[in-house]
């Protein structure tokens, strides 16, 4: 019963701080099909899994599904202390959260180090969403040195926390409540090896977020994941419409200028982020839009022979960028530098022009249909 | 490439006579809005800020104060439409 060992760890902390021994002996039995834990290190206060530095096909598969959203919010590990290498009292103590992803890019980028790592509970959540919601906070880390009896496992008395945890952690109050000095390391898990071997010492670079391309497209498939309920709402109010004979969709080509509405605020967007030009990303989702419904126009409603069939033409223009530009106003969560104030400000200009444009368009779509114009 | 989203917003306000130059602020910022003046801490970019509060809160002397949240516009409006604060990432 994985579950039931796995929720004693995280939710019910009395039973873990009693023994806290047990911490670990739960999460064998919890994982240890699993294939990452590979063994125990024996330390005088009991025994610790060994984790594997390297990922095997189960663990790329969960990522990849976690990524489309299947089993998002369940893919997590019990929180606790765990060993790398051969790790000794002397060995450095890097903090996780235990979002199984998170625990992943940790680990593998350590082959060939020896080391503690000490998961915390963020109830399966990534560090940086976590330190932002507090779960990767101070009382936490607090919390769980004490629960592994971390002053007994090491003679040192130093943590090394990812940098993003920072908004969530106060180190001068860790130092306070526990006598561990919090280093912050490197942003990426990457870069460890380097900031270890520079004496816990992080460059500049160590310490900037970046967002590369394959850091943004991999952020895309849960942008359209998160279109399912949407999309079959439309699907079937279409479907209703159509049995009622209002027909604006019928085959496969009516579908294709929202598909590629949708697509340009999911994915192309995301992908061309800092090459189209202006800064709110719903102005990026917009303009794309307005391009993507010229063509539209120019290929499906003007035909050169004919003069422009103005109705459709209009309507795709009101309709198709506001579609773009929600679904790229929405990728500002996934972005690494946007501010709240800054998407406050961004949503206080762009709701209204959304809704004011996709509800023109929609007006106009039932009075063609009604009045047959 | 640095990354730049809307001027003149973020809430990110720093008080230098309360700073002690240990530099916190510069190791947690994720976006290089902090340096070093004459032995304290001056903010630099201050657009480039996320707010994400991480300099606030590791600051020892309570020099700085922003209004931490997180930049993301389907968590605003889901905190809207329940009247939660809740956050897009779940």
């Amino acid at each position: 019963m994985p579950e039931k060992n796995m929720s004693c760890n995280t939710t019910s902390s009395q039973c873990c701080c009693g023994q806290s021994n047990t911490v670990e002996e739960n999460n064998l039995l919890d994982e240890s099909n699993a294939g990452w834990i590979t063994g125990k290190v024996l330390t005088p206060a009991g025994d610790v899994l060994r984790v594997s530095t390297r990922l095997n096909a189960r663990d790329i598969l969960g990522s990849w599904k976690a990524r489309w959203g299947i089993n998002r919010h369940n893919y997590k590990i019990g929180p606790g202390l765990y060993g790398v290498g051969d790790p000794t009292d002397h060995s450095p103590v890097l903090v996780s959260a235990n979002y199984k992803m998170s625990f992943d890019s940790l680990r593998k980028e350590l082959a060939g180090i020896d080391a503690w790592i000490l998961v915390l509970d963020t109830k399966g959540i990534n560090v940086w969403c976590a330190a932002g919601k507090g779960t990767f906070g101070t009382g936490e880390v607090v919390h769980r040195i004490k629960a592994v009896d971390l002053d007994r496992r090491v003679s040192h008395r130093k943590l090394i926390l990812p940098q993003l945890g920072a908004p969530g952690v106060a180190a001068h109050e860790v130092f306070k409540k526990s006598g561990f000095r919090v280093i912050y390391g490197p942003v990426r898990a990457s870069d460890l090896k380097a900031f270890i071997a520079e004496g816990m010492k992080a460059t500049p670079d160590m310490r900037a977020v970046k967002f590369r391309f394959a850091d943004r497209i991999v952020l895309t498939p849960i942008e359209l994941a998160h279109l399912i309920w949407p999309l079959a709402i439309a699907i079937a109010a279409i479907i209703i419409m159509n049995l009622l004979g209002i027909r604006f969709i019928n085959s496969f080509h009516d579908l294709m200028p929202y598909a590629g509405a949708v697509l340009i605020g999911c994915v192309i967007v995301p992908a061309l982020l800092p090459w189209i030009p202006g800064r709110a990303f719903a102005w990026k989702g917009w303009l794309l839009g307005l391009i993507w419904a010229l063509l539209i126009d120019a290929l499906y409603t003007w035909n050169l022979a004919a003069s422009i069939s103005w109705g459709p033409a209009l309507f795709y223009l009101l309709i198709l960028p506001p579609i773009s530009a929600y679904l790229a106003m929405n990728f500002t969560g996934s972005s690494t530098y946007t501010s709240l104030s800054g998407v406050k400000k961004e949503m206080r200009i762009w709701l209204p022009i959304i809704i004011g444009s996709a509800g023109a368009g929609i007006v106009l779509m039932f009075s063609r249909l009604f009045l047959k114009f | 490439m640095k990354y730049r989203y809307l001027k003149d917003v973020v809430t990110l306000e720093l008080d230098r006579h309360k700073c002690t130059g240990c530099g916190m602020c510069i190791e947690v910022c994720p976006h290089e809005v902090f340096t070093v003046e004459s032995r304290k801490a001056a903010i630099v970019d201050k657009d480039s800020c996320m707010e994400c509060g991480a300099c606030a809160r590791n600051c020892p002397a309570s020099a700085i104060s922003v209004r931490a949240g997180v930049g993301c516009a389907s968590g605003i409006i889901r905190g809207r439409l329940n009247g939660s604060n809740e956050c897009c990432c779940e």
